[in-house]
């Protein structure tokens, strides 16, 4: 058994303010951290390695900095890290981020499960793990809170819905993506942080995946950002002051119209 | 390959204004005497730099050229969203939105209708502004499931070429549609907040929110049918239904091996806890850190149920385990954009706002008053939620009785 997790480094979103006067982002001193869905996604895989053993394999595509979330996710238990990094992935959008990381999968060979989280938190798509499933043509269950039942050649996901959840049969290979509720993810052991020190992780480039120059970055992306923009600032908010029944009259007087046009 | 982004040396004056423009932090400059240099594994192609540069000094290559001949794809499609029989209120405030897109363009709105006898629904596609109803009627299609309902579209789009795609960017539209998107080479982007036309192109404009709603971008795809896009719920108008209103309906027969799935639904369980679901309600009623108690969350549901709102909460609440996770607002719970929605007891940390501040209304009930959930509230109350939300039940309570 193989569980391949691809992972993403992102922004520390807590740290992205907009400077007033620049309309720029300012990310100072903001750390790059593992995509938060993406740790339930480790947690799961390595669950799934202690029941019915097998390999975790973690893969992520970006930088060459994000490396760091790989040894993130070895210090966790994961058993090896694949970086796929190259400047012809630049301007790669979830078309072409999802084909590069199905054609990695493809060279890893043998994956029985690929896990993703929902969705990356800072382009908030969700679209790359229903890609990576259409791109090697696999089933998908998205929106995963619960692992029911696993064995070699099956598995039973609940899937969480607007209204409530959905139990999915699946026969393996598969692809999954996670939400928070899965699990909890254990904490890097300390013989693990030294595993992740010492690590070798493996590189992958284009040629290496053998991706077709057409389908990979700028060219393989039909989708394209023209314009980057502030939202318009919120109209200032007003605070409404006194006791509480003066406060509770003055907000139900300003909501009266808006709830009753939102309907019962 | 060339790099998709250059600074041309020849013509740059080492201003740094490309580097205070970018928003990526992807262009640096070591001092005022070199050149900039643009990180490509940090540039997104967004142009914020070459609008900056009054020298034309930065130059973007063009994608790739057309993939096909976009002229053969027309019109607007709307998916239909239906969960048994019912159709999901999205796809009226798709046909609404999807009308004034298919009128700037001359082109027809078609609903993408899959399930099993749902034909009674056309009718009600047609009254809320579809031109065409493209039915897709079997038992194995009963339920939503990913890889049949996207092989069907698959299939579809190949038939009929739309120019849009829209879905609801619900679970399952954002599941689905980026599984079509990649046989058909689709762009698409997610969660819309924003579409129009460009009418000089015909490039469908995407505007969306990204660093959770810091920043917002608007994205096309110029050589690529159709556009595919998913629109958030709440931010459309839907158009008043027309009974009288009648359209095309065109049954589409799909061979077996098309709708074949591997994977299957074994049980569906509503959830029954909640008033109304968060991802539907028009009103929110959200509770944090500041309810103290798993108990004090009754308090919320009162004035929840008073409203015919959804109960939210913060990550605390939910870590704390107060109230299931499913009920989570903010960046690892749920992006909601309800027409109200009530902060109560949440000091709105940025995870949180990432989830609720684009919001019609947002009204803040917190006892700090240098809570940052203040600076996004359009009508803030600090004072003690304990003594503030019985009577705010009460008031409304009486003012709907009326």
């Amino acid at each position: 058994m193989r569980y391949v997790v691809c992972v993403k480094q992102v922004p520390e979103t807590s740290d992205v303010r907009i400077n007033p006067e620049t309309h720029t982002l300012i990310r100072e001193g903001a750390a790059a951290i593992l995509n938060p869905f993406d740790n339930y996604a480790i947690e799961e895989a390595l669950r799934m390695r202690e029941k019915l053993g097998g390999k975790v394999t973690v893969l992520t595509m970006g930088p060459p900095q994000a490396e760091a979330v790989l040894r993130e996710a070895i210090a966790m238990g994961a058993d090896e890290g694949i970086l796929v990094s190259d400047r012809a992935f630049a301007g790669s959008d979830t078309w072409a981020t999802s084909y590069t990381l199905a054609m990695a999968i493809r060279k890893i060979g043998d994956a029985s499960v690929i896990l993703c989280g929902k969705q990356a938190s800072d382009g908030d798509t969700a679209q790359v793990g229903p890609g990576i499933a259409a791109h090697l043509e696999l089933p998908q269950v998205t929106y995963v809170r619960k692992i029911e039942a696993m064995d070699e050649h099956r598995l039973v996901a609940e899937r969480l819905l607007e209204n409530g959840y959905e139990a999915i049969e699946t026969p393996l290979p598969c692809v999954l993506t996670v939400v928070k509720e899965l699990n909890e993810p254990r904490l890097p052991s300390l013989k693990g942080k030294l595993a992740a020190k010492k690590a070798v992780l493996t590189h992958w480039k284009a040629e290496d995946l053998a991706c077709d120059p057409r389908l990979i970055g700028l060219d393989g992306s039909p989708t394209k950002v023209v314009k980057i923009f502030t939202p318009p600032p919120r109209a200032g908010g007003q605070v409404l002051t006194g006791e509480p029944d003066a406060v509770v009259t003055q907000l139900v007087e300003k909501l009266k119209d808006a709830v009753l046009a939102a309907g019962r | 390959m060339t790099d998709p982004i250059r600074i041309i040396n020849e013509k740059c004056v080492r201003c740094g204004a490309c580097v205070r423009a970018c928003p990526f932090d992807a262009i640096t400059q070591a001092d005022r005497k070199s050149f900039p240099v643009i990180d490509l594994q940090k540039c997104t192609l967004c142009g914020a730099c070459v609008q900056a540069c009054k020298f034309d000094a930065i130059e973007m290559r063009e994608s790739c050229a057309p993939l096909t001949d976009l002229s053969a794809f027309r019109d607007v499609w709307v998916f239909a969203e239906q969960h048994e029989g019912r159709l999901h209120s999205v796809t009226f405030e798709l046909l609404g939105e999807g009308r004034k897109l298919a009128q700037s363009i001359q082109m027809k709105v078609c609903a993408v209708l899959l399930g099993h006898q749902v034909e009674p629904l056309s009718k009600e596609l047609f009254a809320r502004g579809a031109d065409r109803v493209y039915l897709v009627d079997r038992p194995d299609l009963a339920h939503y499931q990913d890889e049949a309902y996207a092989a069907v579209l698959v299939e579809l789009i190949r038939r009929h070429k739309p120019n849009v795609f829209l879905s609801g960017a619900t679970t399952v539209g954002r599941s689905l549609v980026s599984r079509v998107a990649v046989p058909t080479r689709a762009g698409l982007t997610a969660d819309c907040t924003g579409l129009a036309i460009d009418p000089a192109t015909g490039n469908l404009l995407q505007t969306r929110p990204a660093f959770g709603g810091n920043i917002m971008a608007t994205i096309i795809a110029p050589n690529a049918r159709p556009q595919m896009a998913t629109v958030r719920p709440k931010v459309m108008k839907e158009q008043a239904p027309d009974p009288t209103r009648t359209g095309e309906l065109v049954v589409e027969a799909m061979a077996d091996e098309i709708v074949r799935a591997r994977a299957r639904r074994v049980r569906f369980v509503p959830e029954v806890e909640s008033t109304v679901s968060i991802a539907d309600a028009n009103i929110i009623v959200a509770g944090g850190r500041g309810l103290q108690k798993p108990e004090n969350f009754a308090l919320l549901r009162q004035l929840a149920e008073t409203l015919g709102a959804g109960v939210g909460a913060s990550r605390a609440a939910v870590d704390a385990n107060w109230i299931a996770y499913s009920h989570q607002v903010g960046q690892t719970g749920k992006t909601v954009c309800p027409k109200i929605y009530f902060a109560i007891g949440i000091s709105g940390q940025i995870q949180h706002l990432a989830g609720m501040s684009s919001s019609d209304i947002i009204v803040a009930i917190n006892k700090d008053p240098d809570a940052p959930i203040f600076k996004v509230a359009t009508y803030g109350i600090v004072g003690d939620l304990f003594a503030i939300i019985p009577k705010l039940t009460a008031a409304f309570q009486k003012m709907l009785a009326k």
